[in-house]
């Protein structure tokens, strides 16, 4: 057997371990991580097709960034398990058979005969000295650079309407007036009172 | 002589196409790194003490040894024998995993980086982004440490430490971009390669305000003063770090000053040259300091910026928390946007003595 199958054996299994248990965790923030431990496994396969630049984008974008945010969200709400849990099986014969169709669909696709190795074909083993990077980098700027500037504007104008539904009624935050708190003068904060010198006597 | 060990490995360990000999080898060389790390974070933190010491008219340590210079020593062997104490109702596994999640992460970043010319464990072709990417999960660490403690103070700390770091982690990338797009490459032995010959090549000439941003940003993400929101004495107990004692503790501790060494490396590779001479291609000084070996220089650089990180964290005040989320999203970040068009704009038209 040779090593590489050997890896893909073991980054399979923990790919495939992980993201069972993260299904069936309890707890919410250790779901999260058994998430991340499933990214880490996907990234590693996908090594092995060497395609490391999206491998490494994996895990920049999704476990550096979107767990992080998943892990502040966890964080910040204290949610009642319980109540969660009490309806649950309400929807396991529904659960049962959307992943069924689910399943049938992927079956069907993955036998239908395009993915088959006779139509596709082996892809092309590259050297230590290919750079993946670079073939990227050439398809996307000359082929595809419209749909690659289409998305770029979708994502700015979902950037731009979250904002406007963030700050669409009117902001009660508290701001603090930055510069103004770094220019401030100390005639602004003290004042000087003068207090009359015989008022010890009245005091007696 | 390191060529006939590899294939005496090979010949000894020929299972599986070589491939356990290959881990062996990788595991042998990981270790050839990391004891001398963990030697210069011990008296980094020896120095730090007698840096800030000096700089505050005190002695520093100076029990323990000759100039107290076995106190990493016996710092290392007090956090070895405490107790480690748990919080009750706090998530043990995920409590302990913390520290670890910290480590790894610091440690791992270190399987790419090139010390010298050809000195390295691995050289892959994006290792810019294998070094961000494995940056950037070191933040769970904090996250889980501030969950799993069930203790109000850690999980402030790293709430707001983890919205700080991963704002920052967008400012240190842009600056990263604009490094990448005069060297045309994510590699970081090409970055470095494309700085030889003097330090008027270096990238610190060009892009002087990306290394202060760059600078800033390594302080933030390091957690070091005047940006330690995540332990904040003052302010927060400490932190994170309130509910960790003994090794657990430790391995934070370890963490961050790997993290420091680390960002030294970083900028110096970046913006210094890395393992260049100072002196290359001037006529009499090149000859003269020709006997000084690549680690030389590059130790002697990073040591630079790490006497930056004591001597900023004795002269500055701790910055307020809104302040620092102000400074990075309000002025470094289209600071550094800003430039990005400029040297983009740059490279493209070939305007300028050093692009």
């Amino acid at each position: 057997m040779e090593f590489t199958s050997i890896l893909f054996y073991v980054f399979s299994l923990f790919f495939v371990g992980s993201s069972f248990v993260m299904i069936v965790s309890r707890n919410t923030a250790k779901a999260a991580l058994w998430l991340i431990l499933t990214f880490f496994s996907a990234a590693s396969l996908w090594l092995l097709l060497e395609a490391e630049f999206l491998a490494i984008t994996l895990i920049l974008i999704y476990v550096g960034a979107v767990m992080v945010l998943f892990m502040f969200v966890i964080k910040m709400l204290d949610t009642d398990q319980s109540t969660l849990r009490a309806q649950f099986t309400r929807y396991l014969p529904l659960g049962i058979f959307v992943s069924l169709i689910v399943i049938v669909q992927m079956t069907l696709v993955l036998n239908a005969g395009p993915f088959d190795l006779d139509t596709v074909g082996l892809p092309e083993q590259h050297g230590a000295s290919y750079s993946n990077i670079t073939a990227i980098a050439q398809q996307l700027y000359t082929v595809y650079v419209y749909p690659f500037e289409l998305a770029a504007i979708l994502l700015l104008i979902a950037i731009i309407a979250a904002i406007t539904l963030v700050h669409r009624t009117q902001v009660k935050s508290k701001k603090q007036n930055i510069s103004e708190q770094i220019n401030v003068q100390a005639k602004d904060r003290m004042r000087f009172a003068s207090i009359k010198k015989n008022s010890t006597k009245e005091s007696k | 002589m390191w060529q006939s060990f590899v294939d005496l490995t090979h010949q000894l360990i020929p299972w599986f196409d070589g491939g356990l000999a290959d881990i062996l080898i990788i595991v042998i060389k990981g270790l050839a790194l990391i004891f001398p790390l963990i030697i210069m974070m011990a008296y980094m933190t020896y120095a730090e003490r007698k840096v800030i010491g000096f700089m505050q008219l005190r002695i520093g340590p100076n029990r323990v040894g000759p100039f107290g210079l076995l106190q990493p020593f016996a710092d290392v062997f007090k956090m070895l024998f405490k107790e480690v104490i748990f919080p009750s109702k706090s998530n043990i596994y995920l409590f302990l995993l913390a520290p670890i999640l910290a480590f790894v992460p610091a440690v791992a970043v270190w399987a790419v980086v090139p010390l010298g010319e050809d000195f390295y464990i691995a050289n892959i072709d994006v290792s810019l982004l294998y070094v961000m990417a494995i940056g950037s999960v070191g933040v769970y660490g904090i996250v889980l440490a501030g969950w799993a403690s069930n203790s109000k103070y850690p999980l402030l700390g790293a709430l707001r430490s983890t919205a700080l770091l991963i704002s920052y982690e967008l400012v240190i990338g842009f600056v990263l971009v604009t490094v990448v797009m005069i060297a045309s490459s994510v590699n970081l032995n090409t970055v470095v390669e494309s700085q030889s010959g003097g330090i008027l090549n270096w990238y610190w000439i060009p892009l002087f305000p990306m290394m202060i941003v760059f600078w800033i940003g390594a302080l933030v993400e390091t957690n070091r003063a005047p940006f330690d929101v995540v332990e904040g004495e003052s302010e927060i107990v400490g932190g994170t770090h309130v509910e960790y004692s003994g090794m657990p503790f430790a391995l934070f501790f370890m963490a961050e000053y790997f993290n420091m060494i680390f960002m030294a490396l970083l900028a110096v590779l970046m913006f210094f040259g890395g393992w260049h001479s100072p002196f290359e291609g001037i006529p009499f000084l090149e000859g003269l300091f020709e006997f000084v070996p690549d680690l030389i220089w590059l130790l002697f650089k990073m040591s630079f910026f790490l006497f930056l990180y004591f001597w900023i964290r004795a002269s500055f005040p701790r910055f307020r928390y809104d302040q620092i989320m102000r400074l990075c999203w309000k002025v470094f970040l289209p600071f550094t946007i800003v430039w990005i068009f400029v040297v983009a704009l740059m490279t493209q038209l070939g305007i300028g003595p050093w692009f």
